[in-house]
């Protein structure tokens, strides 16, 4: 019987823990690596959302090329080394948990709260979309439709990024 | 002239500054490629670059002449007189940047003429962060203005400050990014659009019912993301240190472009998404009060001069914050006609600031600038008329918009903050008034002490145009108060109900 609330707890813990050791191990690869299976949590919850395509996305460019220059960046810069932690004694320790647990009980009315029923999409609407235009167009057409404006200051974003970090990073200008 | 963003033509028109700015940035990073050899090449960039400001402020004027609008309320970005006057702020502050410039990069030996294309980014940015009508378009503006600004912060790369100043902000801003995402995720998640206008439609009906819940949790992460880019107080750790580190050109640019790209952004949010919602009023009220003492306290145990001027920065933000909690379209106004002033007499400082130091200029303390009335009668002029006018002097501009910003306050009832607003001015002349006395009162250490203050012929033109302009806005400020009253009125929640459709 396939329950997509009790996957949804199953990824959403392992996101949660992972991302947890991914911040808090000192050798960057065990870091980098905690990462991966993070995206990889996150992947399936958008299986459930019924987003593979987002899904297969997230696996290809997060999971995999990002992940895999994070790993040759750290060799590159030899880095592997275990570094001090950023967590300064048993203080700082208590200090971040104090903090953490304020966040979660200041989100914790987010529980109770409800989405509202005009937006709520009536069962199976996803798939019949997905049924008509397809897995990658139903992501597709509205990219280029109806967010073509944020989509075109994207690669403006991206252009900026590569200038800046030529300048920032080449040996002689 | 009503633009219907569906059909393509007008949809490029509703932009057509945007894309006339882009094309340019275009243009210039191709003319980069090939000239990047020597000062000269440095002076032509930074030429084409004023031309590219220029043209697009022209691009811009005409929209408004035509008095653009757009028709329905589901569009991506606005066209209204609010954005063409923000675009004006931003263009303004950039070309004055690009002015000031040209002497600095030289004496600097920061032959690296991708500083201009980097501040163009940073304009277009700008003006897209004020053109917003999504939460989406505003998002990509921010960190388009931000990429640029984080790499012009570290752009003077020998310099370990700059780099560190650099490092600190990519760091803090990115965190501050993190929590105003997830303030949009939010939002999203209790109203199921990240339109404004669409958003506003449904806030009166989501503040009874439990789904507010998320809704405010939203609106709270999002006033956190945009008060960390105006260095409100909790959030201002960052400003003094990135201030001192920059370039000095670029602390001004910082200080005035992005300071009022991220007002002009919270305006439209609060205002048009959330104008029906009484709450943040409070929020925004107590982060204006800790941002007003907090800046001018700190200011005045201050000693190097750009340091000083970081933390007014932070106090003006302060008296913006007034005039945010204030709200509605006199308030608008006001913010406008003070984010006016408060460019240019920053701007202002700022290259006055940089004629006299050398080297990052963070050594130069109140009393270093002793005598330098003596020596340098115009400029000294110059920063008087600049500090009076941060301090709020009347007769200048400053004054002006303090005192549009009181009335708004007023008239909202908010009589304990525009006492704040007083009191906290008067703290202020504490540390504006020194620099003043040091340059008139103070004899001149010794004969050399000033040989070394030299502002180039551009960077004086800068300076003469912004004295002109605060002394013109501070006894003749009608055609300003016109324009600002036309665009304060264009910002408001939309009246109009539509249907909701989930993407």
């Amino acid at each position: 019987m396939f329950d997509p609330k009790g996957f949804f707890w199953f990824f959403g813990v392992i996101a949660m823990v992972s991302a947890l050791l991914c911040i808090t191990r000192r050798s960057p690869i065990a870091s980098a690596l905690w990462l991966v299976v993070t995206l990889f949590s996150i992947a399936a919850l958008f299986v459930l959302l019924d987003a593979q395509f987002i899904a297969v996305l997230q696996v290809l460019v997060y999971a995999g090329a990002i992940m895999v220059l994070f790993l040759f960046v750290i060799m590159l810069l030899n880095l592997g080394r275990p570094g001090p932690s950023d967590i300064k004694g048993p203080l700082g320790l208590g200090v971040a948990v104090l903090l953490g647990a304020a966040m979660l009980f200041l989100l914790k009315p987010l529980g109770s709260a409800t989405l509202p029923t005009a937006i709520q999409l009536p069962a199976g609407s996803v798939a019949a979309l997905q049924q008509q235009r397809g897995i990658v167009g139903s992501v597709a057409n509205p990219l280029f439709d109806a967010y073509l404006i944020p989509f075109e200051i994207a690669s403006v974003l991206l252009l900026a990024a590569i200038v800046g970090a030529v300048v920032l990073a080449k040996r002689k200008l | 002239m009503r633009l219907d963003p569906a059909v393509s033509h007008d949809l490029l028109l509703t932009l057509l500054p945007e894309l006339v700015l882009t094309g340019w940035s275009l243009v210039l990073l191709l003319f980069v490629a090939w000239r990047h050899q020597t000062t000269r090449d440095l002076r032509l960039t930074g030429w084409l670059t004023f031309v590219a400001l220029v043209s697009t402020a022209i691009a811009t004027w005409w929209l408004w002449w035509n008095r653009a609008s757009v028709q329905g309320t589901v569009s991506m970005v606005a066209a209204d007189d609010f954005r063409w006057v923000a675009d004006w702020i931003f263009l303004g502050a950039g070309a004055l940047t690009v002015l000031v410039s040209f002497g600095y990069l030289e004496r600097e030996r920061l032959l690296a003429p991708e500083y201009y294309v980097l501040l163009v980014f940073g304009v277009l940015g700008m003006m897209v962060m004020a053109a917003g009508a999504d939460l989406m378009v505003i998002f990509l503006g921010l960190e388009l203005m931000s990429v640029a600004v984080y790499v012009l912060t570290g752009f003077d790369r020998r310099r370990a400050r700059s780099a560190e100043a650099a490092l600190k902000y990519f760091l803090l801003g990115a965190f501050a990014s993190g929590f105003l995402l997830y303030g949009i995720a939010l939002v999203y998640g209790a109203t199921g659009t990240t339109n404004l206008g669409l958003i506003g439609t449904q806030v009166g009906a989501l503040e009874a019912s439990r789904s507010s819940v998320m809704l405010l949790a939203g609106l709270a992460l999002l006033i956190v993301g945009f008060g960390f880019k105006i260095a409100a107080v909790p959030f201002h750790m960052w400003a003094p240190d990135v201030y001192d580190g920059a370039p000095t050109p670029v602390t001004g640019f910082m200080a005035t472009g992005v300071k009022a790209a991220a007002f002009a952004a919270l305006f439209r949010v609060l205002n048009q998404a959330f104008g029906t919602l009484t709450t943040w009023h409070d929020i925004v009220w107590w982060l204006a009060v800790v941002t007003m003492i907090g800046g001018n306290v700190f200011a005045l145990s201050q000693r190097s001069v750009k340091r000083m001027l970081a933390y007014s920065s932070v106090a003006h933000a302060g008296y913006l914050l007034v005039a945010v909690s204030a709200g509605g379209s006199p308030a608008t106004s006001a913010f406008l006609v003070y984010a006016i002033a408060y460019t240019l007499m920053t701007v202002g400082a700022f290259a006055i600031l940089q004629a006299k130091g050398r080297a990052g200029e963070s050594d130069v303390t109140i009393d270093d600038l002793s005598g330098l009335a003596t020596r340098h009668p115009w400029l000294s002029f110059g920063l008087a008329v600049c500090m009076l006018s941060l301090l709020g002097f009347p007769g200048t501009a400053g004054f002006i918009g303090k005192w549009y910003i009181l009335i708004a306050a007023l008239s909202a009832g908010q009589n304990v903050l525009a006492a704040i607003l007083v009191l906290t001015s008067v703290v202020s002349a504490g540390y504006y008034l020194p620099v003043i006395m040091a340059m008139y009162m103070k004899p001149e250490p010794d004969e050399t002490a000033h040989l070394d203050v030299r502002l180039d012929r551009w960077g004086r033109t800068a300076v003469a145009a912004v004295v002109l302009g605060l002394l013109l806005f501070g006894v003749w400020p009608n055609r300003l108060f016109d324009l600002a009253r036309s665009a304060g009125g264009s910002v408001q929640p939309s009246s109009t109900s539509t249907a909701v459709s989930p993407p």
